[in-house]
This record gives structure tokens, C-alpha cells and sequence, in this order.
């Protein structure tokens, strides 16, 4: 029974069980988590020979320590990661996007995440996880998903139902770029703003506030004036709609974001910059640009289209 | 017909029912939306009926906003066809150590304490939407003489099972979660259930709720 486990000997900031999410839960309440950086999320799980909706450990800043137990199993990590694999004396320097081997006894400390926030484990394998609405995904605040809807913690052990005899060596080659421009459509409420707070919006800079996590990230700039009403009637949230509330700094709306809000909304950053839009670390700058909503469907094509054809290369 | 819809984004439709908030317009968006929802249209992945807006959001990969639209401009909801609603009364008990807000009410409102909760236990609400958190209901219309604005600072834990008040609203924080709506009283009762998937909510759009005070002993003694 369930001999092979993973001993989390630290277990990093937010280490969450990550998956594809839950759709269709908004009207009850439940925002739709999953993976921040999906692109990532996929890599992984390809570079272990798992299927594309497998559950991955997803963490930020600072990764999980573990220490595996059990027969070989194969592993990867994704994004810009810097992690260490001890292998009786040998401490190995890991690379991101290639999958190696764990054996029994082997740890795996993953130190952080570089100029990044988020980062995935993979294994070939499955977890032996709870799931909620046909999802594993982990949401802290309404405690729903895998491990009782906590984030993972210090001493606790990750049981492997099964190990997925798939000990191929994947490797791809790629890198994450830091996107510095995020491209907007214009929000629902746009012209809440003055011309003056229009025009701040999208020419000044704004930086990402210590106030971040997955459900959404808080800029600070130049105050963004609003005109009509610092409040509008409650209604339904998206990931990626900008709102701004009657201080003036944008607030964007991330995986685990409340499904009802009541400030303006401004825009909506676009489907096809929401991976890297998450990968900014608190410090960072950033600008908006706007689109229209042609462009943004064709921006989400090349981008789509990318991921497949990194997907094809492993 | 939804007449006015635009784009929310690149990957949702947001479908406009006019700028008032009554039960007649928000009974409409929950028709459209119980509508659309059985049509189960592929690629839509969250549908979000709030007082007076629908939201459509959808999986970019799969469909696109005009070809939605489309779609949705063909939907007619049947007429005369009512929502059911289901009844509810809510236990509530507003004891010192449930009622936060009280005194602030009182101050604001110019009321004192036992007329505030005299004209709260004797409406009948509606509930015109559920989310923010899991399961929160907002609950209308509150009488008028009761309404007031949100706590200038927000706490950052409002308790489980606690009654808030803000504008013409009511609500019930279905777990420990920030906020700031004006607390009265809380009920024992467990409003949501993350372990029925088929209905984790006890209150829908919709539904009809009115609260009941209790005691503190009926209160500590609910589950029992």
C-alpha cells in the first residue's frame, strides 16, 4: 500500500496539488483555480509522458524539499527554476524542461524560482489525491481540492498511487521570456476614467505590489481617476479583468479570484498574455497596451499555436 | 432576446440587462442563464448571472465571441415559464459576541437596536445571486430604513455563519473570509457544503429567505 511517497522536508511558500481547474462553478461561487502559467503546467506533465490534464505540484518563490521514497520514478520541473537533486553523496545541479530519475533516498530541494514566481513538479505517476468537481486543484481560501484544500506543509508526506513505467528521457529546449508590455481590451468601464487616468493607464509605468498571490495582483502607479462611481452593482469577474477601486491602483484578477466584484472595470488583460502576466514577481514593471478584440484572438492563436509546436518537440 | 451584449475581454460575453436592480430584471438573467445552461454549449465554461449582467465566459481554443454571440442571440427563454423558488428560514442569533456591528448600525441608522432587528426578522428576502466566496447569497431588498455602507476598513476576518448588511443587501459568509459588510447576528446552519458537489449551496437565485433570532442556548445546541 502506497509505498512510494514523497517526505516534504520543507515545503516551500505556496506549494498547491494543480491541475486544469473546474469550469462552470462562477454562479455558486467557485472561481476556477487550476495552474497560473498553463503553457508551463503542460510542459511538465509532456516531459514525464503524462497525460495533458495530469495533477502537478505548482509553487511559488520558494519550492518544496523533498526526499523520495519507493521504486524509480522519472521527474521534470518547468519554468525558470533553480533546484539541486542529491543523489547519495552527489548533489546534482537540476535543468528545468528535462526529466531525470529519482530512486529511493534521493531528494530533491528546489530552491527557487529566478526573476519568476511559479514553477511545476512533475512526476511519472500518479498522486493519490482528493478531487472536488472532477479537479484536484487546491483553492486555500474556500479550502476545496487536493490535501483538504490546504497548501502543503512542513513533515507531511505526497503518497504515489501508481509510478508510470516511463523512464525516457525528455528534454526540450526553451526559455521564459519576461513579457514587460501587457496587452489590454478595454474594459466594460472604461470610461468610468477621466481622460487624464485613460491616458495614465495605458502610458505609465506601475509596479507589481508584495500584495499578490493567485487570487490577483495589486499594481501601484500613478492614481488612475475615476469620474463616475468608485462602485458599480456587483457582478461577475473573469481571470484578467483589471479593476480599479476608489484608491486608483489596478487590481488583476488571477486564478483563484472572488467570482463577484464591485469596482470598475477598466480592461481585460488578453487570453494570449496570462501566463507570463502571472510569472511577474512583486518589483517588477509593467505597461499596458491596448488592443482590440481582433488582435487578441489573433494573439492567442500564435501564442496557442507555440505551445503545440513546444509540445510536438518533446 | 439579450439586446446588449458586448465583450468582455477576448474570452467572455457580458450581456447587459439595463442599470436597475429589481427582482423582475434579475428573474429575467436568471431565466437566460437556466436557459443557457441546459443547452450546454461546448466550449462555455463558467456562466455568472449576478443582479442585472449575465456573463458567458468561454475557452478561447474552442469558440470565439462572434461565433457565441450568435449563438446566444438565438436563445429565446419561454415564456411564462417561472423559476421555482424554494423557501428558507435562516436561524439567526444576535448575541454581543455575533453581532459586530450593531452599535455601528445603530449610530448610523439613528434606530435603536431592537427596532433594527424588529424590521430585519420580518422580511421576506429574495436572492438574487450566490458567489464572491462559495455559496454567498445576496439577498434583497432590505428596507429601506435599514440601509447603510460597507465598514470604512474592511476586516480582514469576518467568523463563519455571520449575517452582513450593506445598502439594500443581506448576506451569510459561508466561511471565515475578509469583508466588510455590517454584521448583525449568525446563523449555525451550514449554508455551504463543499462535499455535495451535486449542490453545495442551500440558497440559489431565486429562492425565498427569511430569518429567524434564536437563542444563545438554541443556538449552542443546533448540531447537538
Amino acid at each position: 500500500m502506497n509505498k512510494n511517497y514523497f517526505e516534504i522536508i520543507r515545503a516551500g511558500i505556496n506549494s498547491t496539488f494543480q491541475d486544469l481547474g473546474r469550469k462552470n462553478l462562477y454562479h455558486i461561487g467557485i472561481p476556477f483555480s487550476g495552474a497560473m502559467d498553463n503553457r508551463n503546467y503542460l510542459l511538465a506533465n509532456k516531459l514525464v509522458g503524462n497525460d495533458y490534464d495530469d495533477p502537478v505540484i505548482e509553487f511559488a518563490y520558494q519550492g518544496p524539499h523533498l526526499k523520495y521514497h519507493g521504486d524509480k520514478i522519472n521527474i521534470a520541473i518547468t519554468g525558470d527554476v533553480s533546484f539541486k537533486i542529491k543523489d547519495g553523496d552527489n548533489l546534482i545541479d537540476g535543468e528545468c524542461y528535462q526529466s531525470f530519475i529519482l530512486e529511493n533516498g534521493d531528494e530533491l530541494d528546489i530552491i527557487s524560482t529566478n526573476k519568476s514566481v511559479y514553477g511545476y513538479l512533475a512526476i511519472s505517476g500518479t498522486f493519490d489525491l482528493k478531487f472536488q468537481w472532477s479537479s484536484c486543484s487546491t483553492n486555500t481560501k474556500a479550502k476545496i481540492g487536493s490535501n483538504n484544500g490546504e497548501k502543503l506543509s512542513d513533515n507531511q508526506k505526497i503518497t504515489i498511487k501508481e509510478i508510470n513505467n516511463n523512464f525516457v528521457n525528455r528534454k526540450l529546449n526553451y526559455v521564459n521570456t519576461k513579457i514587460e508590455n501587457i496587452r489590454v481590451i478595454r474594459g466594460t468601464n472604461f470610461n468610468y476614467f477621466s481622460e487624464e487616468g485613460k491616458k495614465i493607464f495605458f502610458k505609465n509605468e506601475f509596479k507589481v505590489s508584495k500584495l499578490s498571490d493567485r487570487m490577483g495582483m495589486r499594481l501601484e502607479g500613478k492614481k488612475i481617476e475615476n469620474i463616475v462611481d468608485t462602485n458599480i452593482r456587483s457582478e461577475g469577474l473573469i481571470k484578467g479583468v483589471i479593476q480599479v477601486p476608489a484608491d486608483g491602483n489596478p487590481i488583476i484578477m488571477l486564478s483563484d479570484h472572488g467570482t463577484i466584484g464591485g469596482y470598475p472595470k477598466i480592461g481585460v488583460v488578453v487570453s494570449a498574455d496570462y501566463d507570463k502576466l502571472v510569472q511577474l514577481s512583486p518589483g517588477s514593471k509593467v505597461k499596458f497596451q491596448e488592443v482590440d478584440l481582433n488582435s487578441a484572438e489573433t494573439l492567442f492563436k500564435l501564442y496557442d499555436l507555440e505551445t503545440q509546436n513546444l509540445i510536438s518537440q518533446i | 432576446m439579450i439586446k446588449n451584449i458586448s465583450n468582455l475581454g477576448d474570452a467572455a460575453l457580458y450581456c447587459d440587462f439595463g442599470k436597475d436592480v429589481n427582482k423582475d430584471i434579475n428573474t429575467q438573467v436568471i431565466k437566460y442563464f437556466k436557459t443557457i445552461q441546459k443547452k450546454n454549449i461546448s466550449g462555455v465554461n463558467n456562466i455568472t448571472p449576478s443582479y442585472n449582467k449575465l456573463i458567458i465566459s468561454f475557452d478561447l481554443k474552442k469558440i470565439n465571441f462572434n461565433k457565441l454571440k450568435k449563438i446566444i442571440d438565438n436563445i429565446e427563454i419561454i415564456k411564462g415559464d417561472s423559476i421555482q423558488n424554494k423557501k428558507f428560514e435562516i436561524p439567526v442569533c444576535c448575541e454581543k459576541e455575533f453581532s459586530l456591528d450593531i452599535k455601528r448600525l445603530e449610530e448610523k441608522l439613528k434606530m435603536k437596536e431592537e427596532k433594527i432587528y424588529e424590521i430585519f426578522f420580518e422580511k421576506e428576502f429574495f436572492c438574487y445571486m450566490t458567489g464572491f466566496i462559495a455559496g454567498m447569497p445576496f439577498l434583497g431588498d432590505l428596507d429601506e430604513n435599514l440601509r447603510a455602507k460597507r465598514l470604512d476598513t474592511p476586516r480582514v476576518k469576518v467568523p463563519k455563519g455571520s449575517i452582513g448588511l450593506t445598502e439594500q443587501f443581506a448576506n451569510i459568509y459561508t466561511f471565515e473570509s475578509p469583508g466588510g459588510w455590517n454584521i448583525i447576528g449568525n446563523t449555525p446552519l451550514n449554508i455551504f457544503d463543499s462535499t455535495k458537489e451535486k449542490e453545495p449551496n442551500l440558497i440559489n437565485p431565486g429562492d425565498l429567505v427569511t430569518f429567524k433570532r434564536i437563542s444563545k442556548e438554541k443556538y449552542q445546541n443546533y448540531h447537538e
